[in-house]
């Protein structure tokens, strides 16, 4: 580009037909179409080999547990037995606490992560901080007065690093620090309400709710980030229509907002519920991996994923295919539920564009 | 639905109409005769007020309490984690059971490399299927097929990209290795990348676009001399973004690239092809152990481990910045 001297100008028919050599503009070159012609080729390539890359994932997984397949067939879904001694797998268990941690966790994830959105996109943080400011009369001054704004800012990327931090920290900071924290508390729950089938074992160490508490911890923010988007595009006019009609705020968002929203927000619940059920390394730590088919808040249990985690490396090749098997049921739940998930968000974008 | 809100309707309708048709007396004396302007003001101890800010204050603290975990495991890092930092902890290996002392050298170098490798992997195959998804007319069948594609991807279980990477390469080679350990990642980073290369390339104003070709640029000059060059902070941050997932993972490098006591070398020369340690397996290993000195150091890491993916984040979140900026 620097080689071009000084501008060109064009200033009649005549003069386009000239062409010096060192005009900034000038049609393709025969080397240059080809390099274009392969470059298109290379993009169009890559972008196939993403598409191919699930497929191989599937097949792949898939042929690896065929063996395993033959030899167990349907019986290694409700089997509740895993001994590798006996060569006798069944992943009932395992399936059953795959469901159950990851339904609790949406249940507490999405609860706070839609609070949450609903404060993000209300802008309760700026407004209350707009208001402290204006105690002080300060609240259009060049530095203060973009305080709002800036916190506001700040208060959603805290939320996004929530997910930023690794599921094995948050392994370990569940191993050392919640366990500890909530062993008495379920352990008194579970004297006085020991009856009640949520309770009916003590919390000896690791357990479905801490990991649970972690694991909801961890989905949060894609809810949060997801309803907030739902939420902020919402149109407006639908707002001020509900004020106008004198609603309250919470008037306007339970039976306006929300209900706008939803479509939106289910699309993020239902990816949010992908994640967890997919999670490994926080469950493989505070889970328990034991083989149980429980109800129990407190008991020990195993997933899908804890299990490849902790019976992979020490694997024989006997029990490999077994492992791919467990696997291909894992990968099953969690496609359906991932795309079932990118259809509705798809469906909700393109419904809130046609508005 | 009519006819529940009709004598709602009929009993306004009436008052609407005897404040009308009021005599001209009454209007002038009392010009708004008839209106409860009590019932209109704004008061909190009304149910519908009370109600709302009661859900304001519900929310307002359900918000702060999801923020409690992250301070809660900031601060554990830095009191468990910071105690025990020190310069031997990135020079020397790691302890045997009962040794004192040691560090996790090998696995922050093998964090590095894995990560390192994954990044070589998916930059050029991302970000080029971001340009051909930028560029892809509306209705390309291929273009969608590769965005849904990417977006499932996004959600898969970071423990199955390991179990595809031990199928495909740890069996194929016949041993755990690096390599092995940096594809698994590179499965995970793949659709992060491409989502938001693509976002960045789509937000370059279309009259630069057109400008380049109506200067005689074919598609591939326009892409790389005007495209890429003005999405490059958007691109970086995805890139950033997908980096930091990558140092944390750990469930893929479980059986991919194992753990290391040793440092990556075979005779003197780096060897890609061996088990390799890494930041995030290291926790998880040192973690279960009944050793003081395996759990402090599992807390150190993790605290290297936080530090190192919350600045690959920033770094990420500053050039997101700029993108904002032009």
């Amino acid at each position: 580009m620097a080689t071009v001297p000084g501008t060109t100008r064009i200033d009649g028919p005549d003069k386009v037909q000239a062409w010096p050599a060192d005009q900034i503009w000038h049609p393709p070159s025969s080397t240059q179409k080809w390099v274009d012609f392969f470059f298109r080729r290379l993009c169009i390539g890559f972008a196939a080999l993403t598409v191919f890359l699930i497929i191989l994932l599937v097949v792949e997984i898939g042929a690896k547990a065929v063996p395993a397949f033959r030899e167990h067939g349907i019986s290694f879904l409700y089997g509740r037995t895993w001994d590798p001694n006996r060569e006798i797998y069944g992943i009932l268990p395992e399936i059953w606490g795959t469901l159950y941690t990851s339904l609790l966790a949406l249940l507490f994830g999405s609860l706070f992560g839609v609070a949450a959105a609903v404060f993000l996109s209300e802008g309760y943080m700026s407004e209350g901080i707009f208001k402290i400011l204006k105690m002080f009369g300060v609240q259009f001054h060049p530095f203060w007065g973009k305080l709002p704004e800036r916190l506001e800012l700040l208060l959603k990327n805290l939320i996004e690093l929530l997910a930023a931090v690794p599921s094995v920290v948050y392994g370990l900071w569940g191993l050392f620090v919640v366990i500890p924290l909530i062993r008495p508390a379920a352990n008194w729950i579970h004297s006085q309400f020991g009856s009640f089938p949520l309770f009916s074992t003590d919390l000896s160490g690791p357990g479905i709710l801490p990991a649970v508490f972690v694991l909801s911890i961890m989905i949060l923010p894609t809810i949060t980030a997801i309803s907030r988007d739902a939420l902020i595009s919402v149109p407006p006019k639908l707002r001020m229509a509900a004020y106008g009609l004198g609603a309250t705020r919470w008037e306007t968002i339970l039976g306006v907002l929300l209900p706008t929203a939803s479509r939106g927000i289910f699309g993020g619940v239902v990816l949010a519920f992908g994640r967890a059920l997919g999670e490994t390394m926080a469950l493989a730590m505070l889970v328990g991996n034991a083989n149980r088919l429980t109800l129990s808040l407190f008991s020990p249990a195993n997933t899908l994923a804890a299990l490849l985690a902790n019976s992979f490396p020490e694997a024989g090749a006997r029990e490999i295919p077994v492992l791919m098997y467990a696997a291909l049921v894992l990968l099953a739940i969690t496609l359906v539920v991932n795309m079932f998930g990118a259809l509705v968000l798809e469906r909700a974008a393109s419904k809130a564009e046609a508005k | 639905m009519n006819d529940e809100n009709r004598p709602l309707r009929e009993r306004i309708e009436s008052e609407e109409a005897a404040f009308l048709h009021r005599s001209e007396d009454e209007a002038a004396r009392d010009p708004f005769g008839g209106v409860d302007f009590a019932a209109l003001e704004h008061s909190i101890y009304r149910p519908r007020t009370a109600f709302s800010g009661l859900l304001s204050v519900v929310v307002t603290l359900m918000t702060l309490g999801a923020l409690v975990p992250l301070f809660a495991v900031l601060i554990m890092l830095i009191w468990r984690g910071g105690r025990k930092l020190s310069t031997a902890l990135f020079t020397e290996l790691p302890p045997a059971p009962l040794e004192q002392g040691g560090g996790f050298g090998n696995a922050i170098l093998g964090t590095l490399i894995m990560v390192g490798l994954a990044t070589l992997i998916t930059v050029p195959i991302g970000v080029l299927t971001g340009v051909f998804l930028a560029q892809a007319p509306g209705g390309n069948k291929l273009a969608s097929a590769v965005r849904f594609s990417a977006k499932v991807l996004t959600g898969f279980p970071s423990i199955l990209a390991g179990v595809f990477a031990y199928g495909a390469i740890v069996l194929a080679t016949g041993g755990y290795s690096a390599i092995a350990g940096g594809i698994a990642l590179s499965i995970l980073m793949l659709p992060t990348i491409i989502l938001t290369s693509e976002s960045a390339i789509a937000m370059v104003p279309a009259k630069m676009k057109e400008a380049s070709i109506g200067l005689g640029a074919t598609g591939t000059q326009t892409a790389w001399m005007v495209l890429l060059p003005t999405a490059m902070p958007g691109i970086l941050t995805g890139v950033m973004l997908a980096v930091a997932r990558a140092a944390g993972e750990t469930a893929p490098l479980l059986f991919t690239a194992l753990f290391s006591n040793y440092w990556l070398s075979s005779g003197g020369r780096l060897n890609l092809m061996q088990p390799t340690a890494s930041l995030a397996v290291l926790i998880y290993n040192f973690s279960g152990m009944p050793f003081k000195n395996q759990v402090e150091l599992a807390w150190a890491a993790a605290l290297v481990l936080v530090v190192l993916v919350l600045i690959t984040n920033l770094i990420g979140q500053s050039f997101s910045r700029q993108q904002v900026q032009q």
